[in-house]
């Protein structure tokens, strides 16, 4: 079984502050981390090896530094790790991201062939979510998002039995292997990583590959010429403001609760109309 | 089976990473292990950086190194309620290369050296606690950490946990400090625009100034406050012993809301927006609370082995001095095949003959003398800005006769015995 996970670089969205002239992120006011979901991403590859046995490779695009999240990987089990890394990839949105990700699968896939690609549901600095159905869509395998819980890897049938999330409940999917996975976060708790992974990561060097190292690429595709997207607008939402707290006896509170909602007739409407 | 390295470092503070630095530069296989999420995040510093150590370990560090300014000004207060006699020293010989001193921000720095540490070829593993050393007949032979197989195995154990340093205390190395062995600092990273730092400290953009503030600071107690300039914030912070803090029942945040309210420093802050608070104890015990330092496949170094001279805020440079002795004394006893204690006190031997314990050594008596004394910081700095104000108000009482009431009003507050018996315990403690 040969797992690769897609992983990025990510600023810590939680401490990062917003440029309120550009309404850009400020990506120098926040430490760069591995996008939680990738971490959980990897995290299930290093529980399906526990049963299957396998290989575990993780994949990054972004600059040198980035060899920061590949080493993370390693920490919580991966076995190896690549970097593409050249200027040509700069400023891709996730069409020629998902491209240039494919290419790097593609040479992945000749050296050891691919069984599953696992992704993190979306990048927390981007929140789209779309380049894992796109590596899919170009490898040619199937997308399965929002999985929450990986059941059960059959080999010899070439087939895994997922449960995704949906809106109002889960479902239960049957797909062929090679397919690729996004995955939630509740899938599993990143583990405390044993000290021998920890001596592994520091020593590891990831393969660097540039654009030249692969063959029939269409440059055209990459970095922003690829790049089709176009922000219109960025704005910062507002804070929401505070609710009101409704205080008093059990009595008094119904009835407060009451009269607000007799205020506000569009939510009592609503409800009506839905019924 | 666990990896056996030549070395381990515990802590990647400056005293670890000197010695990870220099083991790894002679080729020894070295793993450095820091609790914190990256070198620096955990550590405390006021802020001062000195150039000759540093500069053993990295020449021309300052051409790379993330540091704030170099310090051109030293400025010592003593303070009252609602004056200060100063006095100090500025030169621009101070501005230009090789430097004396630079203010730093230790979490920015610590991973400059850390990585410098790293590129010579030491392993860095971040976000690990190094719980015990593993003992096996009388001899450190690795560390167990708190993760999954944690255990590491190695020749020589460095211990740079700093300041409480547990794991020389489960060696008995040392017994828990005593109350009036460590300091206990707080501090705040008040961001400040550049111009406005220049024009209040009288600098250019590359000088720095540093302010050591005595007497009403601490309210009376021993210890310093400081205030120091960075490239567009200050950092100011003040510590006392934690046994007199004990004693006086203060808070160390009380004691730095005061000093930032105090009408001397407050305006030097004022419009600043403070962007970090760090407190961390110092150990200061000096001289008389240096621990033992060598042991069989095992040596402390920096906060560990309580290496801090308080009377010249000197720490950093004594750890990471501490750091390349015992890093020279860890080569050498590779060269021998020899990690027993006998061979490892080599260390304790080149310890001692350095600046290090000389200085110590020099203010063994200093901080007791002043902890039991509370006379110098509660009676004699109010006196002297009496006397100052007194002498410089000019209100037709002719000098001479100014002087005669000066001394009067000395030594009847204290008695004249009293004041020459101050002033020869003082000198001794010092001398």
């Amino acid at each position: 079984m040969h797992i690769v996970v897609c992983v990025k670089q990510v600023p810590d969205t939680k401490i990062i502050k917003i440029n309120p002239k550009t309404n850009t992120l400020d990506r120098r006011s926040a430490p760069a981390i591995l996008n939680p979901y990738d971490a959980h991403a990897v995290q299930e590859a290093v529980g399906i090896r526990e049963k299957t046995g396998g290989t575990i490779s993780v994949l990054s695009m972004g600059p040198p530094q980035a060899t920061a999240v590949i080493k993370k990987s390693i920490e919580i089990g991966a076995d190896r790790g690549y970097l593409i890394s050249d200027r040509a990839f700069a400023g891709a949105d996730t069409l020629a991201t998902s491209y240039a990700l494919s290419k790097a699968l593609e040479k992945i896939n000749k050296e050891l062939p691919v069984d599953m690609i696992i992704c993190g549901k979306h990048a927390i600095d981007g929140d789209t979510g779309q380049v894992g159905p796109g590596i899919a869509r170009r490898m040619d395998i199937p997308p399965v998002t929002n999985v929450i819980e990986v059941s059960e890897v059959n080999l010899a049938e070439k087939t895994v039995l997922i449960k995704r999330k949906l809106s109002n409940g889960y479902e239960l999917i049957q797909a062929e292997l090679p397919c690729l996975l996004t995955v939630e976060k509740e899938i599993n708790q990143i583990e405390y990583s044993p000290m021998p992974n920890m001596i592994k990561a520091a020593k590891y060097e990831p393969v660097i590959w540039a654009v030249s190292d692969f063959e029939n690429v269409d440059r055209s595709q990459l970095g922003l010429k690829g790049s089709p997207t176009i922000v219109g607008k960025m704005f910062t939402p507002p804070r929401p403001e505070g609710g009101k707290k409704i205080e008093g006896s059990a009595d008094e509170q119904v009835n407060q609760l009451m009269e607000i909602l007799m205020e506000k007739k569009e939510v009592l409407t609503l409800q009506s109309s839905k019924q | 089976m666990p990896e056996k390295f030549d070395v381990i470092v515990v802590g990647a503070g400056p005293a670890g990473t000197s010695c990870a630095l220099v083991c790894a530069q002679n080729g020894l296989n070295v793993l450095l292990i820091e609790r914190g999420e990256y070198p620096g995040s955990k550590n405390v510093m006021g802020g001062v950086l000195y150039r000759k150590q540093m500069e053993e370990l990295i020449p021309e560090f300052w051409k790379e190194a993330p540091l704030e300014r170099p310090v051109i000004e030293q400025r010592f207060w003593m303070m009252d309620t609602e004056s200060v006699v100063q006095f100090g020293y500025k030169g621009l010989e101070w501005g230009v290369e090789p430097y004396n001193n630079f203010t730093v921000l230790r979490a920015q720095f610590d991973q400059w050296f850390a990585k410098k540490a790293v590129d010579a070829g030491a392993l860095l593993i971040n976000e690990t606690v190094v719980t015990e050393c593993i003992v096996e007949n009388g001899k450190v032979i690795g560390i167990r950490t708190d993760r999954p197989n944690g255990e590491v195995y190695a020749d020589v154990v460095v211990l740079a946990d700093g300041v409480n340093s547990l794991l020389s205390k489960q060696l008995g190395f040392h017994k828990e400090f005593r109350p009036d062995e460590v300091a206990l600092t707080v501090m705040e990273v008040i961001n400040l625009p550049k111009e406005k730092i220049n024009d209040r400290f009288n600098l250019e953009d590359n000088q720095g100034c540093t302010i050591e503030i005595f007497g009403d600071s601490t309210k009376g107690n021993l210890g310093t406050a400081f205030l120091y300039t960075n490239k567009d914030s200050l950092n100011i912070g003040v510590g006392t012993t934690l046994s007199s803090m004990i004693k006086s029942k203060m808070k160390p945040y009380d004691l730095l809301d005061y000093l930032k309210t105090h009408p001397m420093v407050k305006p030097m802050l004022a419009g600043g927006e403070s962007a970090e608070y760090l407190a961390h104890l110092i150990p200061e015990g000096g001289y008389r609370s240096v621990p033992k330092v060598a042991g069989n496949g095992v040596v402390v170094v920096g906060d560990a082995a309580q290496l801090v001279n308080a009377i010249h805020r000197e720490g950093s440079n004594m750890a990471m001095h501490s750091g390349l002795l015992a890093a020279e004394t860890v080569i050498e006893a590779k060269h021998r095949g020899d990690y027993s204690e006998s061979s490892l006190n080599l260390y304790r031997q080149k310890l001692y003959d350095s600046f290090i314990i000389k200085d110590l050594e020099k203010y063994k008596d200093a901080t007791h003398t002043f902890e039991n004394h509370p006379q110098y910081f509660k009676e004699y700095v109010p006196m002297m800005n009496k006397a100052m104000s007194k002498f410089f108000t000019v209100d037709g009482t002719p000098k001479r006769e100014k002087q005669k009431e000066i001394m009067k009003s000395v030594t009847a507050e204290r008695g004249t015995i009293k004041v020459i018996q101050d002033i020869y315990r003082a000198w001794k403690a010092v001398k």
